[in-house]
């Protein structure tokens, strides 16, 4: 069983009649949103943190830095590394143990989103280019899981490297500097089901769900990562069109994280 | 009468006076709660109403049950207790062939069934042969904390008859916690609504006015 | 190594005696069967409890109870320095005593061969995590409805500067001499979990378990309200 669960018979009938009817079960337009919430500097110990709620579910970031060695073909610049974690806490369906490729998936497609997009300014994370460099780790931890974590967990890394800070102090390197980034990437899901294709899919609608396209933005509306997962398909006017929807919510959700 | 919460611990009474009721435990002679929930006196008997957790089955209640697998000869039932229920071939209102139960019932079907026998270790057996009893085909079930079923259907259904008036829509509420539905989409969406809300408030007082008062506004 | 008691108050001007601020929530999270949130000086920890349900896989299951499976485990993003994530050999033991200390409680023979999980999330760490997860634990416990004898708490006492005090702040965990987190039945005051490192006389440790057992007893009283406000709205 994967991570979702499973969904009765009558439900997965009612979603899919509503959705041919234009119409989602919780009231919701094709192209709507659950309320979205952040909040920022939630943690002491993290070097940045936020925490996110898309309706009802909740997911924490928290940056942590560290002094490391650059990787060979970058010796001058910085690393990151994402990982989510999905705790036995925020879900019935959740076990504990290692990272399983759920969990592994939704962290590289944040991590790409983020990286292309050249979100940290891992050039300027060099302490003693070729030797010495800061390493950058975005661990998402979600806490309450209703749907849609590939951008509540995006949004929530976005916001925590907004406040995250360089702890030069803690190294003895001089004094504490906010972590230099660009503009953030933003995150845009879409799930596909009978023949309807709805944005920020909640958890009934991921148990149905039989593909799934997320597209990532950068402040021009360019492409930074993509990812169409599940085993149905789209096709490729749906692509272009998803792209298109996704340009235009990542606008409106990247007023929130500058706001 | 106070609705008064008690907790895990709370000192209820002594059994010299009263006598330990439903969510109770006695220690010392004297009577605690066993459970977050409502005090309730009846008869001499401190019983305690949960005001959460899971359902907790009782002979001859109907239940809506989600078909986890279907094996040889008898499907397993989620019906949202802490164990999965039984229900045997004789039990369903078929004749069904030793290893064909999935021609009938599948993984993920539902159904209204009966809570025909509960045994100390927990085995919980259902029967399809009750009156309202079926294979559910259509609709929407909703599913609520069972222990706030009884404020759904309210006094003498009083609860149950304002959702219907004020909605028209056609309900059949199980003790489980799940609600099944069948009317028109607005007035569906006026239903859920107001469940939601009983759900949240059951433990205030002029409710079923409040409900009645929201449905009526949402109908001008 | 610096004074952590200087005339008569610790480093962050708490008295001998003096809790750390606490704010504790009860039913906080969406999915969960019971859930509680709670702040204790620099700890934030979140608890989330499911089932009773029925275990799996079956070889598991007790067919005289329930099993009770607490996991405590603490976020990469908690510490001071990035912590691995996963269980290591402190967060299984923090797991085993706590699920020992919630069992005692719990009427487990009503829900033979079932799992009752409670999962304790540290998002933010400061010394006494374990008595946060605890306490959090147990008021997540009765919002999930879970029939008990009492709603466990717990709390920590130890030495600093040979003064013995309540509730060890980071600092005067890391320098102090001792530390002695307890966790109890607040009504009879039995022991669930007591667990002690450093060096104390026998005196002292007479001294440290009475200051714990009053804060403890503290404590339950925020949880009890913390429930009463989720339940009378």
């Amino acid at each position: 069983m994967d991570i979702t669960g499973r969904i009765s018979a009558v439900k997965r009938d009612y979603l899919i009649s509503l959705a041919k009817e234009g119409k989602r079960a919780d009231g919701r337009d094709f192209d709507e949103y659950r309320e979205i919430k952040i909040d920022r500097e939630v943690l002491r110990n993290a070097e940045g943190s936020a925490m996110v709620k898309i309706g009802n579910t909740t997911v924490m970031a928290g940056i942590k830095l560290e002094v490391g060695e650059p990787y060979p073909d970058s010796p001058e610049e910085g690393a990151m590394t994402t990982s989510v974690e999905l705790p036995p806490l925020a879900s019935p369906e959740f076990e504990p143990g290692p990272p399983k490729p759920d969990a592994i998936e939704i962290a590289r497609v944040i991590d790409r989103g983020i990286r292309e997009s050249e979100y940290i300014q891992l050039d300027k994370l060099a302490i003693e280019p070729g030797e010495k460099v800061w390493i950058v780790f975005i661990d998402i931890h979600v806490l309450d899981y209703d749907g849609n974590l590939f951008d509540a967990g995006s949004l929530a890394a976005s916001a925590a490297l907004q406040n995250a800070v360089i702890p030069n102090e803690r190294y003895e390197l001089g004094e504490n500097l906010p972590l230099p980034i660009n503009l953030p990437p933003v995150s845009c899901t879409f799930v596909k089901f009978g023949d309807a294709i709805v944005v920020d899919p909640n958890l009934e609608e991921e148990q149905v769900a039989e593909a799934r396209f997320t597209v990532a933005t950068d402040a021009n509306g360019d492409i930074r990562a993509m990812q169409k997962g599940l085993s149905g398909s789209f096709i490729i006017d749906e692509i272009k069109n998803n792209i298109k929807r996704g340009q235009i919510h990542a606008k409106k959700i990247r007023k929130l994280l500058e706001g | 009468m106070i609705r008064k919460i008690v907790l895990p611990g709370s000192l209820l009474g002594n059994i010299d006076e009263k006598k330990a009721g439903n969510g109770t435990f006695i220690e010392d002679g004297k009577i605690y709660s066993s459970r977050l929930g409502i005090l309730e006196e009846k008869n001499d008997y401190l019983n305690v109403i949960p005001l959460s957790g899971v359902y907790e089955p009782v002979v001859g209640d109907n239940v809506i049950g989600i078909i986890q697998e279907a094996m040889r000869n008898a499907w397993l039932v989620d019906i949202n207790a802490s164990h999965f229920a039984l229900l045997g071939v004789e039990e369903s209102p078929w004749r069904v062939n030793y290893g064909e139960t999935a021609r009938y019932l599948k993984a993920g079907e539902m159904i209204i069934a009966t809570v025909i026998r509960i045994d100390e270790a927990r085995n919980i057996e259902l029967s399809m042969k009750c009156k309202p009893c079926r294979k559910i085909e259509d609709g929407v079930i909703i599913e609520i904390q069972p222990s706030k079923i009884p404020r759904v259907i309210g006094k003498g259904a009083s609860m149950l008859s304002v959702i219907k008036k004020y909605t028209g829509c056609w309900m059949f509420v199980a003790q489980n916690g799940r609600i099944w539905l069948k009317c028109n989409e607005e007035k569906l969406a006026y239903a859920v609504e107001a469940i939601r809300k009983i759900e949240k408030e059951a433990h205030t007082v002029g409710l079923t006015q409040r409900i009645e008062k929201m449905l009526r506004e949402k109908n001008e | 190594m610096s004074e952590l008691i200087k005339d008569g108050l610790r480093i962050d001007g708490r008295k001998p005696d003096e809790l750390r601020p606490i704010k504790i929530e009860a039913g906080v999270l969406y999915r969960a069967d019971g859930s509680c949130y709670l702040e204790w000086g620099g700890n934030k920890v979140l608890a989330a409890v499911y089932g009773p349900r029925e275990a799996i896989p079956r070889h598991i299951q007790d067919p005289t109870k329930a099993l009770v499976n607490a996991r405590y485990n603490m976020a990469s993003f908690s510490v001071k320095e990035r912590k691995r994530p996963g269980p290591d050999r402190r967060s299984t033991e923090i797991s085993k005593v706590t699920s020992e200390a919630l069992e005692n409680v719990i009427f487990t023979e009503l829900f033979p061969r079932t799992t009752i999980d409670v999962n304790i999330e540290v998002l933010d760490a400061e010394a006494g995590t374990r008595c946060a997860g605890i306490t959090a634990a147990a008021v997540a416990l009765a919002d999930a409805g879970i029939p008990m004898r009492d709603i466990p708490v717990a709390c920590a006492a130890g030495k600093v500067d040979g003064v013995v005090v309540l509730d060890l702040s980071a600092e005067e965990d890391q320098q102090g001499d001792a530390d002695l987190p307890i966790a109890i039945s607040p009504r009879s005051e039995e022991i669930l979990l007591l667990q002690m490192d450093g060096h104390l006389t026998y005196k002292e440790f007479e001294e440290a378990l009475e200051l714990a057992l009053k804060g403890a007893k503290y404590v339950s009283k925020l949880q009890k309200e913390a429930l009463m406000k989720k339940y009378k709205g």
